[in-house]
């Protein structure tokens, strides 16, 4: 760039006569117009505003111009330059517009095509639901708590009031560990229920006692379309000064809310659990029916073979016993618990109708259930 | 237990109209579990008649014999004309008393009766057995014979009680007296408000000198033995229809009269009875343990050898019954069909045991009976003597015997049990307030006595002995007011932590995984050793120490896993062989390694908190059990598709997966060349953490050993990863620290360095970033290459993409290349890496 013209020349300036501007000016707009490529339009720019161009010389010119002359001529050079620049602009815009029609129309592609590169994975449904089933106690102030599979029978056993002669200590179809010398009576077995933890917890933690023990259990039935013998419970255990039935029935009313909706309850059956007294078996209502299939052989359900209760799990107020055994003063303190299978929920919560599929990691089964449920 | 609900109706006025239905729920919801109810002859219509067989034809020149028979029904046809039957069984003859069906009728199953040509004659009808009625085995596996006394032409569906509802319940541990007619219909009489006919409430004749002598030498384990006689039992005498009816409902096979009212009474008072052959029995009847290694042959036949805590029933020679469990054979009452050998004098047994030494004896010889189910839940001891003379009465009234006037009573009395509770413990326990009247009432209607304001003492009856304590008795107010009837409230916790670092890594690892594309797949944890071969484990491998069941499902795979790899190669290949060939599975999952030096576990008390000492005894004798993670993967890791090529799965996907977890942990890993069992010996990375200044080995990744592959059956190029998760969470960092974030311009700079092949990447890029000092920001691969000609035998050239950044001024050209020359010098000097030129 040449630096402005400041020394003051009386003579009139030729290059900035109004006609000679309007010329340019005119010149300019034709050469836009004229230009029919983004590139051709650069170019016109470049020779009708860049620098060296008439109108940007022109404009040099004004410093030179007696005192009286300025205004006038910077006032037409500004007109004619505004009007420049805002045709290049349309003309840019006019330009722009009809690339991106045709580039872009060009550059389309087929959407809808599908992009499986990696196919996605999935978490296993029991892991989700068990987690599912955590967070809503977490959210309510319990904690998570996880203990051995490989468990001594104290643990398993006595200290849940399941003494050595107790018939459901027989019942409960133990796996039983081998000692060291090979021997049968170790005195540990694979856990049978998630309730050992619950002794853990209440011999580790600080009273009061407010825990959930998701995990595997493992019983000697043979696999089949309703057995397995490796599966997932879900228990709870509660213990503080003054917990009553009532706030058992509570907690579980909530749980299958939060799982299965408003309006959701549960039911308590009596029943005997040696580690609860009292002891009850809990059902909750049919999340599909309600209930509405009881009695009506026109509107069955297939989810609660229309009996409107679907079984859960059982539960109880902690024996005393059960207290006493770790070291919490069952005059001051109560508890209760509950606990339930989680393939059996994922069965009714899922429609899954085969216990097999849940254990044989056959990814079809798995991969619809994503990462969450 | 099985209760049909006619019998029911016996003790208890329940309303006509009340079906079984009825029934199951009120018992429900009193505690009771009522599985189902079984309609009897729900679709059995007649006529069904009795009739007596006046002929029999032999019908010749068919594949099995057949008889023609004319069968006197008397007016029940309407003609009164004998009605012509063809039948298949052999086990009657003429002037029998038979069941006919008659055309029209329906058995159950829906099958109708019409008369229709058969065998070349036309059957109007049919002689019936009990299958065919539904009535349940009668053992005599032909049509029925009636008593000759039956009148013709009465009706059999009345006469047999084939219309009945059974209630099946599944009678829990702690309720053995409901195992029993008796307690179920005190149960129902309870939930209806209706009062009880105890059986149990018989005149009992006290106990005198003249009864069979016994001799209880062990009143711990007995401690109450009631003996009775019967003489002059007809060896003819047979269990009537009703008597066989009821047994066949509750599900037992009429076998002879005297064992046949045995179970009866069983059945309808819980208390096990044994009916001993007086003439087999030498001397008095005596009650002790047994002698370590005596014998006995039980009545099923089983010679058993007898352990000193058994309790036995023994004459003068020995054992003649394992007491509460099983007879011997040696005093069994003989059957009524060989009239010479049978028994007429019977000698009957009343007794009650010790809970836990009948269950003990019970699982000792696996030997679970009707009796020891009973004693081991609990029996009461106070319906001993009423159940003797239940017996006595029925063999009295049905075998035509005599009751001898001797009672032989041995007792050692105790005193009832009494609980003392304050009145408002059942209210604490539910929540609710019943309030004391509704909590004695209560207590009062299940038997108890009650006594005291606001302590109440309550002495519970004999047939509950499982009402041991306070709770005990909420249980049963809480139960008879109606679980249903709890209202809803919820305890406020205190403010939880939230979940454990261990806990939310776990979660985070199979996110992260699942995001890579790899499918959760949990398995069994149990192996078999020989996998440990296949795997190519060496001898000495500690992987090979496993915890070992004692009774596993497959005697195949009787170990617990110490990899996931057994369990999850399985579900690669289940997969593979289903058609699913691109296969990225990962678990995570608890492994079980033995302790050394472990011994058996102690036995720890219950009473009381155990020290903790002696929990961590416990503890000590039970496996290591760390959660592992890991990955398998066959086929491609990437697809092929309209974008281009496929990927198949490698090596160093499943290195990736270690790292991709490790990030996760927030641990440094650091991957090195390794070799271990059932990886390829030279595409195996071990990962190494460092933990406490020490470096330990916390898995492998890579591709698998063909030979692996071979013996396991898995896809070619099959690869996995395997960590221990616990472990690299213990070294991980779940606050990372933020970085200082420079805006002024990175200067970056390549550098392509020629090394011997063997050195490995890592140890370059390691040296690279040290020698470039704090100035470098990343430090990239981006580029592998061999080429002979170009670079050299055994030489391969890694180019590297180096930023450098300063934190606090724009860096000039010099001070990047210097960084860079000091970063290029010290991998020289560590890995002998020179500058391509």
């Amino acid at each position: 760039m040449s630096a402005p013209n400041k020394s003051y020349d009386p003579v009139e300036v030729e290059a900035l006569k109004p006609e000679e501007i309007e010329r340019m000016r005119d010149e300019a707009l034709a050469a836009f117009a004229a230009a029919d490529s983004l590139d051709a339009l650069q170019e016109a720019k470049t020779a009708h505003m860049g620098g060296a161009s008439p109108l940007a010389l022109a404009n040099r010119e004004i410093g030179a111009l007696p005192p009286h002359a300025k205004a006038d001529a910077g006032k037409r050079v500004g007109q004619a330059r505004g009007a420049v620049n805002k045709a290049l602009a349309a003309r840019q815009a006019e330009l722009e517009a009809e690339r991106d029609q045709r580039v872009l129309v060009e550059e389309a592609v087929d959407v809808t095509l599908p992009h499986d590169r990696v196919p996605a994975g999935a978490r296993h449904p029991l892991t989700t639901l068990s987690e599912r089933i955590e967070d809503i106690f977490v959210a309510m102030g319990y904690e998570v708590a996880e203990g051995p599979q490989v468990e001594a029978e104290w643990f398993n056993f006595d200290a849940l009031n399941i003494g050595p002669d107790h018939p459901a200590r027989g019942e409960a179809d133990t796996f039983f560990v081998e000692g060291p010398d090979g021997g049968a009576d170790s005195g540990v077995v694979l856990r049978t229920h998630t309730s050992p933890v619950q002794i853990r917890s209440l011999l580790e933690r600080e009273l009061p006692v407010y825990v959930i023990c998701p995990g595997r259990v493992y019983r000697t039935d043979e696999l089949d379309a309703t057995h397995t013998p490796v599966f997932h419970q879900v228990e709870l255990l509660a213990v503080d000064e003054g917990l009553t039935m009532s706030d058992l029935k509570g907690t579980l009313d909530h749980m299958v809310q939060s799982l299965f909706g408003e309006g959701m309850k549960t039911r308590l059956r009596p029943n005997f659990f040696p580690f609860t007294e009292p002891s009850a078996e809990m059902d909750m209502l049919c999340y599909v029916c309600k209930g509405a299939s009881v009695g009506n052989p026109d509107r069955p359900c297939r989810t609660c073979s229309s009996e409107g209760w679907i079984e859960l799990g059982g539960c109880g107020m902690v024996n005393p016993r059960v207290l006493t055994a770790c070291g919490v003063d069952p005059e001051k303190y109560s508890g209760f618990a509950f606990g339930f299978g989680i393939e059996r929920m994922l069965m009714f919560r899922h429609n899954v109708e085969d216990m097999r599929d849940m254990v044989e990691g056959d990814v079809r089964f798995t991969r619809p259930f994503g990462m969450e449920i | 237990m099985r209760v049909p609900l006619s019998w029911l109706r016996e003790y208890v006025d329940l309303p006509a109209t009340e079906t079984g239905r009825d029934v199951q729920a009120k018992l429900i919801s009193a505690g009771l579990e009522v599985e189902t109810v079984e309609q009897l002859g729900a679709d059995l219509k007649g006529p069904l008649v009795v009739g007596q067989v006046l002929t029999i034809e032999e019908l010749e020149g068919f594949k099995k014999p057949i008889r023609f028979c004319t069968v006197d029904v008397g007016q029940a046809n309407g003609t009164g004309e004998p009605q012509e039957i063809v039948c298949g069984a052999r086990n009657f003859a003429v002037g029998d008393k038979v069941v006919v069906v008659l055309p029209g009728a329906t058995l159950p199953g829906g099958f109708s009766i019409s008369a229709r040509k058969t065998y070349g004659k036309t059957s109007h009808g049919m002689i019936c057995s009990s299958d065919e009625l539904g009535m349940g085995d009668d053992g005599t596996k032909g049509i029925i014979v009636l008593p000759p006394e039956t009148e013709v032409g009465k009706d059999a569906i009345e006469l047999l009680e084939l219309v009945d509802e059974v209630l099946d319940i599944a009678v829990t541990a702690n309720r053995g007296d409901c195992l029993s007619i008796r307690g179920v219909a005190r149960e129902t009489a309870i939930a209806y408000g209706l009062p009880l006919r105890d059986p149990a409430l018989l005149d009992v004749p006290g106990p005198n000198a003249f009864g069979y002598p016994v001799q209880v030498a062990d009143p711990l384990g007995c401690d109450r033995f009631t003996a009775r006689t019967v003489t002059g039992v007809s060896p003819e005498a047979r269990s009537p229809i009703w008597l066989q009816r009821r047994l066949q409902k509750v599900g037992m096979r009429p076998i002879s009269l005297a064992v046949d009212i045995t179970n009866y009474v069983m059945m309808e008072l819980g208390q096990p009875l044994h009916a001993y052959d007086r003439s087999r029995v030498q001397g008095a009847i005596g009650v002790r343990r047994a002698e370590e290694g005596e014998k006995l042959v039980t009545l099923d036949g089983v010679e058993r050898t007898l352990h000193s805590e058994d309790l036995v029933i023994t004459d003068e020679r020995g054992p003649i019954g394992l007491a509460g469990v099983m007879g011997g054979a040696n005093t069994e009452i003989a059957d009524h069909d060989d009239v010479e050998t049978a028994s007429t004098e019977i000698v009957i047994e009343a007794a009650h045991f010790d809970q836990v030494s009948i269950a003990r004896t019970a699982r000792r010889h696996k030997l679970s009976s009707e009796a020891s189910r009973r004693f081991e839940r609990g029996v009461d001891p106070a319906a001993a003597a009423a159940a003797a003379q239940r017996t006595v009465d029925l063999l009295v009234l049905l075998a035509g015997g005599t009751a001898e006037a001797g009672v032989t009573e041995v007792v050692t009395p105790s005193a009832p049990h009494t609980i003392t509770a304050p009145a408002d413990h059942p209210d604490k326990v539910a929540g609710v307030e019943y309030g004391r009247e509704t909590v004695v009432r209560r207590l009062q209607q299940i038997g108890c006595d009650v006594y005291g304001q606001d302590e109440l003492i309550v002495t519970v009856p004999s047939w509950r002995p499982d009402l041991l304590e306070p709770n005990d008795l909420a249980e049963e107010v809480i139960r008879l007011e109606g679980y249903e009837n709890l209202p809803s409230t919820l305890p406020k916790p205190p403010s939880g932590r939230g979940l454990t670092a261990r806990q939310r890594l776990h979660r985070r690892v199979g996110r992260a995984l699942a995001g890579a594309g790899y499918v959760e797949a949990p398995n069994y944890p149990f192996v078999s050793e020989h996998v440990f071969d296949q795997l190519g484990l060496e001898a000495d491998d500690p992987a090979r120490r496993v915890v070992k069941l004692v009774n596993p499902l497959n005697d195949e795979e009787p170990a617990l896993r110490t990899s996931l790899l057994p369990g999850l190669l399985a579900a690669l290949r289940r997969n593979d062989g289903r058609g699913t060939h691109d296969l990225a599975l990962f678990e995570t999952g608890l492994v079980f390694q033995p302790r050394d030096g472990r011994a058996a576990a102690g036995h720890l008390p219950v009473d009381r908190r155990p020290t903790d000492e002696e929990l961590a005894a416990l503890d000590a004798v039970l496996p290591e059990q760390p959660r592992h993670v890991a990955v398998v993967l066959a086929g491609a890791r990437e697809q092929a598709g309209w974008w281009g090529a496929g990927r198949p799965a490698g090596w160093a996907d499943a290195v990736e997966a270690a790292r991709l977890v490790a990030r996760e942990a927030g641990a440094a890993l650091t991957v090195r060349a390794g070799q271990y069992g059932p990886w390829h010996p030279g595409r195996c990375a071990a990962l190494v953490i460092t933990a406490d200044g020490t470096e330990r080995v916390i898995g492998h990744a890579g591709e698998l050993h063909p030979r692996v592959l071979k013996a396991l059956g898995l896809p070619a190029r099959t690869c996995a990863m395997e960590l221990d998760l616990d472990a690299l969470e213990q070294v991980g960092d779940d606050t990372p620290q933020a970085p200082a974030i420079s805006t002024f311009p990175v200067a970056t700079q390549d550098v392509a360095l020629v090394v011997d092949k063997p050195v490995p990447a890592a140890e370059v890029e390691a040296a690279l970033r040290e020698g470039a000092g704090e100035l470098l920001e990343g430090i990239r691969l981006f580029d592998v290459y061999e080429n002979e000609e170009q670079l050299g035998d055994g030489k391969k050239s890694l180019a590297y993409a180096l930023r450098f950044r300063a934190g606090d001024r724009t860096l000039t050209v010099d001070e990047a290349s210097a960084a860079r020359d000091a970063a290029v010098a010290l991998a020289g000097e560590r890995t002998g890496a020179v500058l391509r030129g």
